[in-house]
């Protein structure tokens, strides 16, 4: 048998998916039966002008991890769909942006002089900040250029699957490897494009904890209160995105006595992760007061009680959201008298 | 099995630059770019870190209790040790005491995600190197290739040992790689007897495992007299410059706690810290070829990228552990450890060791400890106590300071009264070793390439001079610009400023 050809490439990203392709232990010798990793740089010697001199679709597979968010991780995108045959947008920060995707949250003007000229430990009197091009007696050095938006993997090219996940677990890099298996060993058909691997449940679907109808009163951290290791999260006041989450992690943050906070990104019937778990919450809170009849003033106290929206309910999904991005400051707006 | 490749046949380059990108076998994005003269030797090769997120600016506005698991995804390779030293940071941000079963807790988790990190780097990332030979075919010289020549058995081992270690960090912690157990003041969740049982059968085996590594290193490195008088050759991996590393009131190194302890490249101790002290001696420079910022020593400063006593730079690394300190806290480790300084000062070696490859050596000693810390903490009688919280103040500032395994740790956080983030600075393991890198780097590139000669096996031994370093650009480069910043300079015709134009 011909042994088929594999890629893991990383954009931005933190080597997670890669330790994950790793913890599918003795089983990585058996993909190492069927295929030939033949680009993967945590772990292989291959380099970009190896790629490069691939003919095209002569990959098999690429898996691709990390979100895209310079000029480096859109040619290395472009190039790896130019020579594969199955491109999987692979972990949730390729799938959504994932906690890198937060850096829609900020703008350069305050990156850049925070960075390099305002924290503690910078020595930046001369304010040199990093050029895609810096000339020295010796040649020229590049730097790749950074975008101003994060995006996804599909933002930027086809994708045929995606894996979400921070990191996809075990057991859904082994479906699809069992997928990829069957379909070189024995022409099993592959999944429709753009299939998700993962389950098409939620998340509370998979959770253990026990579930009432109960309604909260108020809204806590988890570093606020004893957290009861058997009972709905949620229930308990803590914010859990496992209704507006999709299943197939195996709840282990839960397992952790730990809110989910939905790195598996939305399920198929919800297109904005946050606004699916916004309105959850507001199912569950218990308003006292007539509801159509509660103040501005009520409903913005009640809301403050969640004192980083963004960061509560778009943790890993801003770049796929319908909010995307910040895209001006909020202005100090006077109360009026 | 044959012998490890020690040369390949050489081609003329007919370019004066050589690029290798992406760099291999670590972790996050890399490039090195070496410049030849006109007589075709090295005058100058840099190690350049090509990628940033921005995880100062976008850490604020978020509650600050979630940093731990923001900061964890610096790196899927130390998850770990962001978790916990954010976790520390946290302690400090609340100003909590946590009870000392959830330090154990955090302890327990830390040796095992030592014994994961460290066993990754020397079998996944740098045994090919060796096993195999630094000049072997690129396309065998990697993990499934290590296993091919050592035997599919000793692979299991090792994937096995790899594996006990990600399983006592996910009932700890949920999951392995980003971990959810740390919170301000004590851990999420109690650990049963049973599961005790587990951790201490694992733990028990990862001891044996860790002793077989030390047999493997000197059978396979120590043993192999081509490799020692690489090793010792001061003209190619060899760097004298301060160390920096963490240690406990007996000097004895410690990964979680302790007083960070730097010292002079003749071994004198030049400062100890602890806390939010570290501005004091740590200082982050920026040059524009790299978005990794260059770390050194305040007192002595910045003098450029250059090697000795009157220059700022320092290492971080298991190396500088062990440079810093006097061993460890376990008797087959510190065992291991007298072995270690023995061999070193046969060799008429005194003071610290400044050679780069002997990081690979205490890696393995420090794989070691990790495992013997393991046993000890989960044969403790506390371990599976519930008393895991600690009591919580009014958000305000913390600084938490570990040893990750690829160097000192710090992230030093303040929060409003809200418990909303205003302010992160993370001083990570990689950087503090950006500028011995690229020290290293460059000195073995000017020793192995000479008059135009150059073959994939001499660009993959300049690559084993940062693979020691067992980088992490990943954690290094947290910071994000969003587009290139530019500045231009108009300038009279007497030189004098006429207007500054820049998008930032």
């Amino acid at each position: 048998m011909t042994k088929i050809k594999l890629a893991h490439y990383w954009g931005a990203g933190c080597g997670g998916c890669d330790v994950a392709l790793l913890d599918i232990d003795e089983k990585i010798l058996g993909v190492a039966e069927i295929a030939d990793i033949v680009f993967w740089p945590i772990a292989v010697d291959g380099k970009v002008k190896d790629v490069e001199a691939m003919p095209d679709k002569s990959i098999t597979c690429t898996l691709f991890n990390g979100a895209v968010r310079n000029s480096e991780n859109e040619h290395m995108a472009k190039l790896l769909r130019q020579k594969s045959a199955i491109v999987v947008s692979f972990g949730s920060c390729a799938c959504y942006g994932g906690i890198p995707g937060l850096g829609n949250m900020t703008n350069r003007k305050e990156i850049l002089d925070l960075v390099y000229t305002k924290l503690p430990t910078s020595d930046n009197v001369e304010r040199v900040f990093p050029q895609a091009e810096t000339h020295t007696k010796d040649g020229d050095l590049e730097l790749p250029v950074l975008y101003d938006t994060v995006m996804t993997l599909d933002q930027v090219i086809d994708v045929d699957y995606y894996m979400p996940g921070c990191p996809p677990t075990t057991n859904l890099i082994n479906e699809f490897l069992g997928i990829v298996t069957a379909h070189v060993k024995e022409g099993a058909p592959l999944p429709p494009k753009g299939a998700m691997i993962a389950s098409q449940k939620t998340l509370c679907d998979e959770c253990k904890r026990k579930k009432s109808v109960k309604k909260i009163d108020r809204i806590y951290m988890p570093h606020e209160i004893a957290i009861d290791p058997d009972k709905c999260m949620l229930e308990q006041g803590i914010i859990c995105l496992g209704s507006s989450t999709r299943a197939g992690c195996g709840a282990k943050c839960l397992e952790g006595n730990q809110p989910c906070r939905g790195c598996m990104g939305p399920t198929a019937e919800v297109l904005d992760q946050g606004g699916s778990m916004l309105s959850a919450l507001a199912s569950i809170y218990r308003v006292e007061d007539n509801e159509a009849l509660l103040s501005e003033e009520n409903i913005a106290t009640l809301m403050a009680q969640v004192k980083d929206p963004m960061g509560t309910f778009y943790c890993y999904t801003l770049p796929k959201s319908i909010i995307k991005r910040k895209v001006k400051e909020r202005k100090q707006v006077k109360k009026e008298v | 099995m044959s012998g490890p490749i020690l040369s390949d046949e050489k081609t003329t380059s007919t370019s004066k630059r050589i690029t290798i990108d992406p760099i291999t076998r670590l972790e996050g994005h890399g490039k090195i770019e070496i410049f030849l003269d006109d007589s075709g030797n090295v005058a100058n090769a840099y190690w350049q870190v090509p990628e940033l997120r921005g995880f100062e600016a976008f850490c604020i506005g978020r509650s600050v209790e979630d940093l731990n698991k923001i900061t964890s995804r610096l790196c899927g390779v130390c998850p770990g040790a962001h978790h916990l030293c954010s976790t520390k940071a946290l302690d400090g941000v609340f100003n909590a005491t946590p009870p000392p079963t959830a330090i154990k807790l955090r302890e327990l988790f830390y040796a095992a995600h030592y014994v994961h990190s460290h066993i990754a780097h020397f079998y996944a990332l740098a045994a090919a190197d060796f096993v195999l030979g630094p000049c072997a075919p690129a396309a065998t010289r990697n993990i499934l290739g290590v296993v091919g020549a050592v035997g599919v058995p000793v692979g299991a081992e090792v994937i096995k040992h790899r594996s006990y270690a990600q399983k006592v960090q996910e009932v700890i912690g949920g999951k392995a790689t980003h971990p959810v157990c740390g919170l301000p003041g004590g851990m999420a969740r109690v650990i049963t007897e049973d599961e005790r049982k587990k951790f201490e059968a694992m733990s028990k085996s990862c001891v044996e495992f860790a002793k077989f590594t030390q047999e493997i290193f000197a059978n396979v490195v120590l043993k192999n007299k081509d490799y020692l008088d690489i090793i010792l050759n001061k003209d190619i991996y060899y760097q004298e410059t301060y160390n920096l590393g963490t240690v406990d009131k007996n000097d004895k190194i410690n990964f979680y706690d302790g007083t960070q302890k730097m010292i002079d490249p003749d071994g004198n101790e030049v400062a100890r810290y602890k806390g939010k002290e570290y501005t004091k001696y740590i200082v982050e420079h920026v040059l524009p070829w790299s978005y990794e910022k260059f770390c050194y020593f305040k007192p002595v400063g910045w003098k450029g990228l250059v090697a000795g006593k009157d220059s700022g730079i320092y290492r971080a690394t298991p190396l500088s552990r062990l440079n810093v300190s006097k061993g460890f806290t376990t008797p087959l480790a510190q065992a291991e450890f007298e072995k270690f300084k023995g061999t070193f000062r046969d060799a008429g070696i005194k003071g610290p060791v400044h050679f780069t490859m002997a990081m690979h050596w205490a890696r393995v000693i420090e794989m070691l400890y990790a495992a013997e810390w393991m046993l000890e903490l989960s044969q403790d009688p506390e371990i599976t106590d519930s008393n895991i919280r600690g009591k919580l103040d009014t958000p305000g500032e913390g600084v938490g300071i570990l040893e990750a395994p690829r160097g000192t740790l710090t992230h030093h956080y303040k929060a409003d009264e809200n418990g909303i983030t205003t302010f992160v600075n993370l001083v990570v393991g990689t950087t503090n070793n950006n500028a011995p890198i690229n020290l290293d780097v460059k000195k073995s590139a000017s020793a192995l390439i000479k008059n135009w000669q150059v073959s994939n096996g001499l660009l993959n031994m300049v690559e084993m001079a940062y693979r020691a370093y067992d980088p992490c650009n990943s954690c290094a480069t947290h910071t994000l610009p969003g587009q290139m910043p530019m500045r231009a300079i108009i300038r009279r015709s007497d030189g004098s400023v006429y207007k500054v134009l820049s998008n930032f």
